[in-house]
């Protein structure tokens, strides 16, 4: 009997559906940079084998399928506008959505190591430390850097709000379109976010940020008219941060900003004494801070300046965030109550 | 000049970067017809070009109309060296010259380069100006229109049948040129891709040519093939089935008919529903019972005859002349009978000796000078006969030949046509009477170099381009190719005479080629056909040939007043005079005709059959191998296996059926694909439950020994898991016919042998026959003897076939018998596998078992990948072998799964409703809207997205006026769209419900919204129209209202960097998806939303793995339409033509 077994193998094994048939689990792998063979052994793993009663051959097979239909899908998945006119897959637009997001979905732990760096060539080159440190696969550690570095390319010199620039040209939903936002707008001002420090912050935090930042610190922010983007920081408005300084340079004003913040917040805080204690070396971290921002250097510091100067005496002091929140409001309308700052308002 | 075509050139969009240097293209277009040539301007720097060109106009003549196609090649321009192509377009322009098929082309074309694939789309809109004269002698068939289809299209009905047309035209193959050594590959194949779009269209219009003639208007059922013969050529032949075919206007002037219509009463009075068919006068009068009408024609006609004569006497005259062409090639005097024995003879010589296969000797052919050095010919007796139904080897012989002559020479004017055969395999209600049982014959034939002086002469010099012109190629070669078909058709036509059936349905032809060895190949069923749809053929007998006595010819007429259910299953034959020893029992659903214990057809089940339970595909399987050889003696080997391989596949497929207790076979399709060192066979087929036929018996098995208790432990095993396998597939299959007592089944059987015997009886020893006796006495008891090894291996192998996996169900048939409930969720798609077989020392058992395994795997595999659409049904899964090399299998399948609503598949509907009305509109809310428009009604749900919605809904409109036409203008509102669009889908995502189980989308409140917008393709988001394509003449839930014409494309593809495109699979997978682009993009082009009737012809893989190169011939047809949901046929049809002038603003990618 075994003598008379023959052996076969497989030399070519196709399938292609008219409207292309893409398992969302294999999809999710193939993103994850797993190979064929590790992916077909964690598919096992769920059950899938004994759930259909089928062989690892067909599996394997099926995933082989899949693997090949998703490379062959990635160039188009590169320009998704091109992905949704294409001729050779044909594919339900709601599918093609979900193609399209899951591409460019990204691993909060990678996003965390790769924030604010410059998208550059030395950056991928070091994506196999990233890899190691992260525990996420080279491969798929390139395609997020790819996609970070193609987003940032196309929309960087684009006029128009920087989230819909970017939901535009990418196709993306809303969330992932404000999040690319936030990852464009990092690596162009090159924020770091890397320092040790720095690291109990969340991807999320920092887009917050970064919204933040694009809102209200950019020229768009000013005015939507002017034909510039939202990707820089508007270097006006920096330069008018200066002025800010007088605030802790003059003593007078000073005093008067101090005595203003703690009769708002008297009662109102649970660290008013640490406050008004703490309030002139707080005052003078959030004004050399702003004051500084002109310089390119200082703008990446942005974030470690902002927790070693402001966030890390609260800290100590053990603030809760509502006092924070409470502080800086009232220091902000203070200021703006003071001689030297009515104008701003009117403005 | 009877025509003018006008083409114009738009724009061109995603092109490849042709200018390393600018990363840009300079395209510019030719647009070639015949030989005329425009060019456009080079649109400088652009991957995205508008040429906006004129009009081009070709003045030419309707038969180049119809041979040409029109060529588009697009260029990047370059001042100093020579243009560099991009890739090109074909258009066949043959939908444009018939009225009722598509008017305008307009659309994105892909552009196709043999080596490189798909590179871009361009926008072409063709128009043609056809000036009608009629009168002419014409080389000329426009207007006759094609289908793919093997059953009446669905807004047709036919008004004649006329029969079969044939035709094929021989070339030299340029692949095989002496010029191909000096000429680049992409030379070389665009050289093979205009030529045979170049013979396709020659086919066409010679085929129409001959419907003309006979006076029909169509061709139904049309296949047309190629035969890569290599060296000796290149063969494109087609067959189809000729009628005359009338637009149904609407549904309600189909309810009401015409009196004046012979056509429209046989659609409403079918001929089966009425219990007393000679009442019908086929005129214009409205029926009178008992009463006959005679026209002039039978005039001498004697009234002796019985009441079913009237039938083929009353035939009315339509307006259309009779003289068919093909009624000189017949007796067309009362010499007549002696007529046809000289015609049968020669066939009989090939059955002759029966049972031993009798092969005509291998230099038969030599005293001729045609290329065939050898023609070796045998009857496929043992499949007629062992499914009951066979003409034996011996048939017709004896007592019963003088009665299947007298019957022969009266027949209808079936019998005067050449061949009767009908490339149909599901008919109009009534057409079909009864179904005899499968014929077929091959015949195994060598290849040879084409005698071409001309030819030789350039081959040693260089007195070159003669060669290009094709037309000068077409020799005395197409001669000996018919004359090789002619004889096949003979030998079937002669079996079906057997069988006492004047026609041949389901008919179909096909080769396997290996070197220069050739097996033709061709099968149908035997029939009865209804005369009254072949109205002019019945005329022409009558008119033609005076026959002085009117014969009784349906020997088994009355039976017309049995049930429509069970009709077709009765014997046609003369159950006294059988031609052959069959298990007749009474018809278990009438019980008055007879009928066989097994029907084996190559049709699909009619609808209005009585079915237990449900279908199921069955896969007989097998190899052979054979010795290398050469010439001859390959031949020779081959044609001594072929008898045997048939044999076992016949065997197999008959333990397969009584295995799952079932008792018919429809669709019967055998393979047998030739290699250098083996032979492989699959027959696949839809077994059935036939309420009519009797029970099957069970398997019993038989020990030769019966001394061993060990051994006889063994059988009695064997047996349990036999029985237990039955009982278990009766359960699976919902098969519980009603148990009918055995005094009422146990009819006086004539012959009351054992299948098995019958089985055995043709190669094996007589004492082998004595011991199957044994189960003389039990009746239908199906006796599998274990004698050796190979017996038991046999055995075990009817088990090993997988189970169904829950959920699904599979035929290689239109209809699946048993499920109704289709819902409008459709996979078409297209799976290819080759295997090597690694082993030295090849055996049959081992070889068999692998292929068993590789083909059990690929089932396998089609379920798992399909498992999202459970409930469901994998239909016209039929798997296509090929042995490209000498240890590789290659198996092919292109089929469609279709889910079913599966509550209602409980209830069983028996009745004869067609299976798309059985649809609730409950289960039509389905995947189309996921398809077409799923993004559409989304918007709708959510209130904030209103300013998308009225950007959304100018568009809309625009969209359903034609769906390639997207509007471009305002970007803007695109993209907005398109982010609230997003939105929502992220929104949808997080809800997790993007699953498309049916049971979600069932549960949507949006379907009604769904529908509403079904008509509008993806109309906001992209240009390109969602083409469904399906294997079947039908999708679900959808009715088509046009046809917009055929679609036959050949592609081939080449690769000198395998590696770098992912391998075989890799290069494969994407031409097949490039195929599919292609066929979709020409639909849409025409206007159609869907293809129907789809096949991959011909797929011919070959690979050089150590030189990096493969390539790949891929050959696919089928019917462009355009559909309609069912729920909206009021509703505004898809598209109408008027607004194609509009031309497309720019490409895809917007901004980059």
């Amino acid at each position: 009997m075994d003598s008379n077994e023959v052996k076969m193998s497989v030399e070519l094994d196709v399938f292609v559906g008219n409207t292309t048939i893409m398992d969302e689990e294999v999809y999710q792998l193939w993103l994850d940079g797993y190979t064929v063979s590790d992916a077909v052994s964690i598919r096992m793993k769920s059950g899938i084998l004994e759930q259909f009663g089928t062989t690892e051959d067909v599996l394997e097979s099926d995933t082989m399928d899949h693997y090949r239909t998703f490379q062959m899908t990635e160039r188009l998945l590169h320009h998704p506008s091109k992905l949704v006119n294409q001729v050779l897959f044909q594919i339900p637009p709601h599918r093609q959505a979900m193609l399209i997001e899951r591409y460019y979905a990204f691993d909060e732990a990678f996003v965390r190591e790769v924030l604010g760096k410059k998208l550059s060539k030395g950056t991928k080159k070091d994506l196999d430390d990233v890899s190691a440190k992260t525990g996420i696969t080279l491969k798929s550690c390139r395609r997020q850097f790819d996609n970070f570095k193609r987003v940032f390319k196309v929309v960087e010199e684009m006029k128009g709000p920087l989230v819909e620039n970017v939901q535009c040209n990418f196709l993306l939903s809303d969330k992932l379109a404000r999040d690319y936002a936030a990852i464009v707008f990092f690596a162009n001002s090159r924020f770091e976010t890397g320092k040790k420090k720095l690291q109990y912050l969340t991807f999320e935090d920092f887009a917050f940020c970064a919204c933040q930042l694009i809102q209200n610190w950019t020229v768009g922010a000013v005015d939507n008219m002017v034909e510039d983007m939202d990707v820089d920081l508007d270097k006006e408005f920096l330069q008018d941060l200066k002025d800010l300084k007088i605030l802790i340079t003059d003593k007078d004003m000073l005093d008067q900003h101090k005595s203003l913040v703690c009769t708002g917040l008297r009662g109102k805080i649970q660290v008013f004494n640490e406050m008004e204690g703490n309030f002139k070396n707080l005052s003078r971290g959030l004004i050399n801070i702003a004051a500084k921002l002109t310089n390119t250097k200082d703008v990446r510091d942005f974030f470690i300046d902002l927790v070693e100067k402001v966030i890390e005496p609260c800290k100590a002091d053990r603030w809760l965030i509502s006092d924070v929140r409470a502080f800086l409001t009232q220091y902000t309308n203070s200021a703006r109550a003071l001689d030297g700052f009515k104008y701003v308002q009117s403005s | 000049m009877p025509g003018k075509l006008k083409v114009k050139i738009c724009a061109g969009r995603h092109l490849p970067v042709m200018d390393r240097a600018s990363d840009l293209t300079d395209a510019f277009v030719e647009v070639k017809f015949s030989n005329t040539t425009f060019k456009t301007e080079v649109y400088p720097k652009s991957l995205n070009p508008q040429w906006n060109s004129e009009w081009f106009k070709f003045e030419v003549d309707d038969e180049d109309l119809q041979d040409e196609p029109l060529q588009i090649t697009v260029l990047d321009h370059d001042t100093y060296s020579a243009n560099d192509a991009i890739g090109k377009v074909y258009i066949d322009i043959d939908p444009l010259l018939c009225s009722e098929a598509a008017t305008v082309i307009c659309g994105w074309f892909p552009i196709y380069d043999t080596i490189h694939g798909i590179r871009g789309e361009i926008n072409v809109s063709v128009k043609v100006d056809l000036f009608n004269d009629l009168n002419r002698f014409r080389q000329s068939s426009c207007g006759v229109k094609f289908f793919c289809s093997t059953s009446i299209p669905k807004c047709y009905k036919a008004v004649v049948v006329h029969g079969f047309v044939e035709e094929l035209v021989v070339n030299e193959d340029p692949e095989y040129q002496w010029i191909d050594r000096i000429r680049t590959p992409r030379a070389s194949n665009e050289a093979r891709q205009r030529l045979i779009s170049l013979m396709s269209g020659e086919l066409q219009r010679k085929i129409g040519l001959k419907v003309l003639e006979m006076g029909g208007n169509a061709v139904v059922g049309y296949l047309q093939c190629f035969d890569l013969e290599g060296e000796s050529g290149l063969v494109v032949r087609a067959i189809g089935t000729a009628c005359t075919l009338d637009k149904i206007s609407n549904t309600s002037a189909a309810q009401l008919p015409a009196c004046n219509s012979p056509s429209k009463e046989i659609k409403e009075a079918p001929f089966s529903e009425d219990p007393n068919p000679n009442t019908y006068s086929s005129g214009p009068s409205t029926p009178l019972k008992n009463q006959t009408y005679s026209f002039s024609p039978s005039k001498s006609y004697s009234r002796q005859s019985s009441s079913s004569d009237t039938d083929l006497s009353l035939t009315p005259k339509t307006a259309k002349s009779p003289k068919g062409p093909r009624i000189s090639l017949c007796p067309s005097s009362p010499t007549l009978s002696s007529d046809f024995p000289t015609l049968i003879n020669p066939f009989q010589l090939h059955l002759g000796s029966g049972t031993t296969h009798s092969l005509t000797p291998p230099h038969s052919g030599h005293a001729s000078p045609l290329v065939l050095r050898k023609s070796v010919s045998f009857s496929e007796d043992l499949l007629l006969a062992a499914s009951g139904m066979g003409s034996g080897g011996s048939a017709g012989k004896d007592g019963g030949h003088l009665k299947t002559l007298l019957r022969q020479q009266t027949q209808s004017a079936l019998e005067q046509r050449e061949f009767p055969f009908f490339t149909l395999t599901s008919f109009p209600l009534g057409f079909l009477i009864h179904a005899g049982g499968v014929v077929s014959a091959r015949s195994v034939k060598l290849l040879d170099r084409i005698h071409n002086p001309a030819f030789v002469g350039i081959m040693g010099n260089t007195r070159s381009y003669k060669l290009l012109d094709w037309n000068s190629f077409t020799a005395d070669e197409p001669e000996t190719r018919d004359a090789w078909w002619e004889e096949i058709r003979q030998e079937i036509k002669s079996h079906a005479k057997a069988l006492g059936c004047h026609a041949v349905v389901g008919y179909s032809e096909s080769t396997s080629i290996c070197e220069e060895v050739c097996i033709l190949s061709a099968s149908g069923t035997a029939a009865v056909l209804n005369p009254k749809f072949l109205q002019d053929g019945c005329l022409d007998c009558y008119s033609e040939n005076r026959l002085s006595r009117q014969p009784t010819f349906f020997s088994t007429g009355l039976e017309d007043t049995s049930p429509p259910s069970c009709g077709f299953c009765h014997i046609p034959y003369d159950e006294l005079n059988m031609p052959f020893p069959a298990h007749l029992t009474y018809c278990c659903n009438c019980r008055r005709q007879k009928v066989p214990d097994v029907l084996f057809t190559t049709i699909d089940l009619p609808v209005e059959a009585a079915v237990t339970g449900r279908g199921c595909l069955i896969q007989a399987r097998l190899c052979r191998l054979k010795k290398k050889a050469q010439g001859e003696a390959n031949a020779t080997a081959i044609s001594n296996l072929l008898p045997f391989m048939e044999y076992e596949l016949h065997t197999q497929l008959m333990n397969k059926l009584k295995l799952r207790g079932m008792n018919a076979l429809f669709g019967l399709r055998i393979q047998i694909s030739v290699g250098e060192n083996m032979l492989v066979g699959l027959a696949s087929a839809t077994g059935v439950y036939l309420t009519a036929l009797p029970a099957p018996g069970g398997i019993q098995i038989a020990g030769k020994t019966p001394s061993d208790i060990a051994y006889e432990q063994h059988i009695s095993n064997i047996q349990k898991k036999i029985n237990d396998t039955v009982s278990r597939n009766k359960e699976l299959y919902e098969i519980h016919p009603l148990e009918i007592s055995e005094e009422v089944i146990g009819s006086p059987i004539p012959e009351p042998r054992q299948r098995s015997r019958l089985l055995r009886s043709h190669s094996e020893s007589s004492d082998e026959v004595s011991e199957l006796d044994l189960s003389h006495g039990k009746k239908d008891a199906f006796v599998l003897e274990i004698d050796d090894a190979d017996a038991v291996e046999d055995i075990l192998s009817l088990l090993t076939d997988a189970p169904l996996p829950t959920g699904f169900y599979s035929c290689n048939t239109e209809n699946m018998p048993g499920i109704h409930n289709w819902t409008s969720s459709i996979q078409m798609f297209t799976t290819v596998r080759v295997f090597r077989l690694n082993n030295v020392n090849l055996t049959n058992q081992g070889l068999n078992k692998s292929f068993n395994d590789l083909c059990e795997n690929l089932l396998k595999s089609l379920y798992f990948k399909l498992r999202s659409m459970i409930p469901c049904c994998l239909c016209h899964l039929n798997f296509t072998v090929a042995v490209p090399e000498d240890e590789l299998i290659q198996v092919a399948a292109t089929a469609v799964a279709m889910t079913f609503d599966k509550d209602q598949a409980q209830e069983i509907l028996k009745s004869n409703t067609a299976p798309m009305k059985a649809i609730s509109e409950n289960e039509e809310q389905l995947q189309f809207p996921m398809e077409l428009s799923s993004d559409s009604p989304s918007v709708q749900t959510f209130p904030p997205s209103k300013g998308f919605l009225e950007n959304a809904s100018p568009q809309t409109i625009q969209g359903t006026s034609r769906a390639t036409s997207v509007d471009y203008s305002s970007f803007a509102d695109r993209c907005n769209s398109w982010i609230e669009l997003i939105k929502l889908k992220a929104q949808t995502i997080r809800r997790g419900s993007i699953k498309t189980t049916p049971s979600l989308d069932k549960a949507s409140p949006l379907a009604e919204g769904h529908l509403r917008l079904r008509s509008t393709p993806s109309c906001t988001d992209s240009t390109v129209t969602v083409v469904k394509m399906t294997p079947l003449s039908f999708i679900p839930g959808a009715k088509i209202i046009k046809y917009l014409g055929i679609i036959n494309m050949f592609f081939i593809r080449e690769t000198t960097s395998l590696r770098e495109e992912g391998g075989v699979s890799g290069f494969l997978h994407t031409f097949i998806a490039e195929v599919f682009a292609m066929v979709r993009a020409h639909v849409a082009a025409l206007g159609g939303n869907a293809v129907i009737s789809y096949i991959m012809k011909e797929c011919v893989f070959m690979e050089n793995s150590n030189k990096n190169q493969a390539q790949c011939l891929i050959n696919v047809s089928g019917d462009a339409v355009i559909l309609i949901r069912e729920s909206e046929q009021e509703g505004v049809p898809i598209q109408t033509h008027g607004s194609t002038s509009q031309t497309p603003q720019s490409g895809g990618a917007p901004v980059s």
